[in-house]
């Protein structure tokens, strides 16, 4: 089976081939080592890091960014959205604070300053 | 009057970049003037991603990235006035600002402009139809989303695959809305591709190229909106028309430098890029003024509005210790393929190399660059591919800057 | 119970409010939108007419004789911004053109215009140095000037209010009837109000609100006129208004600078479906380019920062209806009024208070009349130290919010309390021009938002754009 990607480590944007079953996957078209990490990674199990927001319940109208602090697979971005959007937290809230925990194996992080 | 060495106007990116280099090089007076509540500019709105790899070494999310040189020029004490808006700037750099305690005036040693960009708006795009609430520029909708909560809509048409338009098309689907389509009046993306991948092909959100809105419908909130193809002159065809029913239409359809403070200085300004004629200090033809960042020219990557304003924030430093840079200056061009060059004057016998930075005019393969003053060639650079909404930069040596006598041409050849 | 209940609360029926609230009595407007000035009046030229163009003997060119200078003095009073800039009427080379213009100039002379004078194509590029090389005979109008029309319309209404007049918004007129001497006017709501007059200024609906009472003797052809708005940047590129030679459809495509320091460039003269047709379209746009450039080829339509359509109230016969409504006694229809109304808006409010007098109104003049208004702009024209020091008593003014006009969160806060308040996003930005720049609100509607629901305490998600559904935010996250 062949894959086209296109490489998204850097804007440089490499247009990647990926061919072979299981473990034995080809990358053709990288640039770089990172490349063809990616390729494998997207070909095998494809993860994000999804960034959102989380209301500020203690302030009027203020929304704290967040982040995994890790990527999380693909598959669970949905999963890991409705549990943000559940959310809450009180200011004062420090960029890096825990938000959430044990989310596939990671975690949700704030990545603002709140006073 | 207050008075200080350096003033910087705008605390975005390019403002706290430029203060921080300014300081570092040993001019410590320098004050730092934004209009909004906190520092950080608009990147405390992009909460997504993406952000500090170049510069950094790490990826961060915008607001991360924000605060990183907000700590640093807190550790250095540099000044900030937060709320402060600069309503002028006089080539005598006087700076006029207004705030909740009256209106500032501060006489500087020299100026740093830093105010950014803003968005094109529907009226400069002349999109025809009626005028009905949900028509927003991506930002604002960005703003209203990510730092107020709240959501502006539920069916999404962008127009624009600038990277704010894809960021955003990922936001709305994230919140819960429906995006039915990202359309792009070029026939290619002025985004990154890892944004078309990431925002766009993960959510199966179809991107429709040589594509425009052509009429705005709905009364009071909007209804639905035409697109339509358009050919090679971009103008609509007909029969393509296609009407999409929809409560948003967000518009992500280029950025413009905010010079109106430049322009009131009387500071002469390129119309290719919009932003000021500077050097490679990046001071612009006023003695003692800078500019940096998205109001001198719009930036893909914030790495490079901080590269950009460190170069600045260096040349006010230069500027106050040792007056104005003095010596021989040619001018540069664009040539074939080639939509700009920035800066747009280089003094030739400062011993430093000087890094140009350009645009091509359409995306290309293969290309050769060659940077030439008349005919002696000051350097040549190969790139893999070349595009529009990649900034390029291409090193002349000073050796090589010192032999330039005649107006340096940057163009490319397809190889 | 109201004395006098008019409808409409566009430039004529705020005008007409606001010279009636000289007398001792009880006025009301209904205004089916949301704010005022939404009709006509928000989306047209701008233009004070020199008076040259109507034919002698209608009422417009009385009114518009008489209503320059009435005009004038009104503006000052109530701190409407205008300025006396002059308009050029050109002809382009063609002797049926350059006959125009002596025609216009002769029958200015006959309907009493003060000021006219022809210049070659070479004198009135003198003054003024954009004008095309091909404009060869040039009216000169030297009374004629550039007013804001919504501006005028909130400034009319507010002065008339704060003397006491009633203002109802979302007041859609759907029944007049007459008991006795009463009238009772009715809304789409249900909501109803009494009077014992009734004026009918209803712009494009007049036709409508007339056949409540049982006229159909006039019907409103609705005109759309497309405009499209440039940058403060092109706002210099002439200081006259420059006409074409007026046609059939109108006085043509104008190049004017607005009192706020843009380019204005339209209209177009298309027939439309209904006076609420103010859609743009590609042709409109196209036209008003292209058309646009004959008369100033360096005009940069690239500094367009927006554009938009207007109807005009028209009617086949040309001339203003103003007159008794022949179903009904005791109302008066103020119909008709396309160009040059909003030049003889005051000529209009007083002829119409003649009409009432003479159906029996009764005019008392109150002794505590106030010809004059708070001027709402009092801030921006302080110089910096004068700034400086009413920031000290009310910081909200140092606060700013629309960075491309520079306009304050006090002034904002002033609009959305001071008559008639600023009830939505569009009021906002018509009485402040926070959001009229070059970025269209991209910057300040979120911030807009926020000081209209405090100030009106309501929620974010209630605040409009312009009223009924047109509510920007769908919700909270």
């Amino acid at each position: 089976m062949k894959r086209e990607l296109v490489c998204i480590i850097c804007p440089r944007g490499c247009r990647l081939s990926v061919e072979g079953e299981g473990e034995n996957l080809i990358v053709t078209g990288n640039a770089c080592p990172k490349g063809k990490q990616y390729a494998i990674d997207e070909c095998t199990h494809p993860v994000r890091t999804v960034t959102s927001i989380v209301r500020v319940a203690n302030r009027v109208d203020t929304m704290v960014s967040v982040k995994t602090a890790a990527p999380i697979p693909k598959e669970k971005i949905f999963e890991v959205m409705e549990k943000i959007r559940a959310a809450k937290v009180d200011a004062p809230v420090a960029s890096g604070t825990v938000i959430l925990s044990d989310i596939y194996g990671t975690e949700v992080v704030a990545t603002k300053n709140i006073d | 009057m207050e008075k200080h060495d350096i003033v910087v106007v705008g605390g975005g990116p390019a403002g706290l970049a430029a203060a921080i280099a300014a300081y570092d090089k040993g001019v410590t007076d320098v004050v730092v003037l934004d209009r909004e509540p906190a520092v950080g500019g608009i990147l405390r709105q992009c909460i997504h991603n993406g952000f500090g790899l170049h510069k950094l070494g790490r990826e961060l999310t915008g607001p991360e990235y924000a605060d990183a040189y907000r700590l640093e020029v807190e550790k250095r004490g540099i000044k900030v006035y937060c709320e402060t808006t600069v309503t002028g700037v006089n080539a005598d750099r006087v700076v006029t600002a207004q705030n909740k305690e009256g209106i500032l005036k501060i006489e500087a040693g020299a100026v740093v402009l830093a105010m950014g960009c803003r968005e094109r708006s529907r009226g400069a795009l002349n999109i025809s139809g009626t005028r009905p609430a949900g028509v927003y520029s991506a930002g604002t909708a960005q703003k209203l989303i990510n730092c107020e909560g709240y959501m502006v809509g539920k069916k999404v048409v962008i127009l624009g695959s600038g990277d704010i338009g894809l960021i955003m098309a990922r936001r709305m689907t994230f919140e819960g809305a429906k995006v039915e389509a990202v359309c792009e009046l070029m026939p290619y993306s002025g985004g990154l591709t890892r944004n078309i991948v990431q925002c766009l092909e993960d959510f199966g959100i179809p991107l429709y190229l040589s594509t425009t809105v052509a009429e705005i419908h709905g009364k009071e909130r909007l209804e639905g909106v035409t697109i339509a193809q358009v050919d090679a002159n971009r103008r609509v065809i007909e029969e393509t028309k296609r009407y999409i029913p929809c409560d948003t239409l967000l518009l992500s359809c280029g950025l413009i430098p905010e010079n109106e403070l430049t322009r009131g200085a009387g500071i002469p300004i390129d119309p290719i890029t919009s932003g000021a004629v500077v050097d490679e200090n990046r001071e612009t033809a006023t003695p003692g003024i800078f500019a940096c960042g998205n109001v001198l020219q719009v930036h893909d990557l914030v790495d490079y509005v901080s590269d950009e304003a460190e170069i600045a924030g260096i040349g006010a430093a230069n500027f106050v210790k040792n007056g104005a840079t003095t010596g021989k200056t040619v001018e540069t061009k664009p040539g074939n393929g080639v939509r700009y060059v920035l800066p747009q004057r280089v003094h030739t016998e400062s011993g430093k190399d000087v890094s140009l930075f350009l645009r091509v005019t359409e995306p290309f393969g293969r290309v050769r660059f060659t940077v030439k003053s008349g005919d002696v060639v000051l350097a040549t650079a190969q790139r893999l591919k070349a595009a529009p909404g990649e900034m390029e930069k291409i090193t002349v040596k000073s050796e090589k800057l010192a032999a330039a006598m005649e107006p340096i041409t940057v163009s490319l050849e397809v190889l | 119970m109201y004395d006098v209940l008019i409808v409409g609360a566009g430039v004529i029926g705020g005008m007409l409010a606001r010279q009636l609230s000289k007398y001792d009595l009880k006025i009301c407007l209904l205004e089916k939108e949301n704010d005022v000035a939404m009709g006509a009046s928000k989306a047209n030229s701008g233009i004070v007419h020199g008076g040259y163009d109507p034919e002698p003997g209608t009422l417009k060119a009385k009114l518009n004789a008489e209503g320059v200078e009435k005009l004038y003095k009104v503006a000052d009073e109530i701190h409407a911004p205008y300025r006396k800039n002059g308009s050029f009427v050109c002809a382009f080379g063609t002797p049926e053109e350059e006959a125009t213009v002596r025609e216009l100039y002769e029958r200015g002379l006959e309907n009493g215009i003060p000021g006219l004078e022809i210049l070659t194509g070479d004198e009135a590029r003198a003054l003024e140095p954009a004008l095309s090389p091909a404009a060869s005979l040039v009216l000169n109008v030297t009374n004629a000037g550039i007013v804001c029309p919504y501006e005028m319309t909130v400034a009319a209404i507010g002065n008339a209010m704060d003397n006491g007049a009633d203002l109802k918004v979302n007041f859609a007129v759907e029944s007049i009837k007459k008991d006795g001497e009463l009238f009772t006017v009715t809304a789409k709501s249900g909501e109803s109000v009494t009077g014992k007059y009734v004026v009918n200024c209803a712009g494009g609906y007049a036709d409508r609100v007339a056949a409540m009472v049982g006229d159909d003797f006039f019907k409103i052809i609705p005109r759309a006129g497309e405009y499209m708005l440039l940058d403060k940047n092109e706002g210099s590129r002439v200081s006259h208004t420059i006409f074409q030679v007026p046609s059939k459809d109108g006085k043509g495509i104008l190049v004017s600078p607005t009192v706020d320091g843009n380019l204005l460039t339209g209209p177009t003269a298309v027939m439309v479906e209904g006076p609420s047709s103010t859609e743009t379209t590609p042709a409109g746009l196209d036209a008003v380019a292209r058309l646009a450039a004959k008369s100033v080829p360096s005009v940069n339509f690239r500094q367009v920062i927006t554009s938009f359509s207007g109807v005009r109230a028209s009617e086949k016969s040309g001339d203003f209806i103003i007159c008794p409504a022949n179903g009904v006694k005791n109302m008066v229809h103020v119909a008709a009024i396309d160009s040059p109304g909003l030049t003889c808006c005051v000529s209009i409010a007083d002829y119409t208070i003649e009409l009432l007098r003479e159906a029996g109104l009764a005019l008392a003049p109150r002794a505590d009349w106030c010809a004059t208004r708070e001027n709402p702009h009092a801030f921006r024209e302080m110089s910096d130290e004068e700034k400086d020091a009413f920031i000290k008593e009310n910081p909200a003014y140092g606060k700013i919010v629309c960075r491309c006009e520079t306009v304050s969160e006090g002034e904002i806060r002033q609009a959305i309390r001071q008559n008639p308040p600023a009830r939505d996003i569009d009021g906002v930005k018509r009485r402040t021009r926070s959001g009229m720049g070059r970025c269209q609100g991209g910057f300040c509607m979120p911030y807009v938002m926020r000081l209209i629901a405090e100030e009106r305490g309501v929620a974010m998600e209630t605040v409009t754009k312009n009223g009924g559904a047109s509510t920007p935010i769908i919700g909270k996250l």
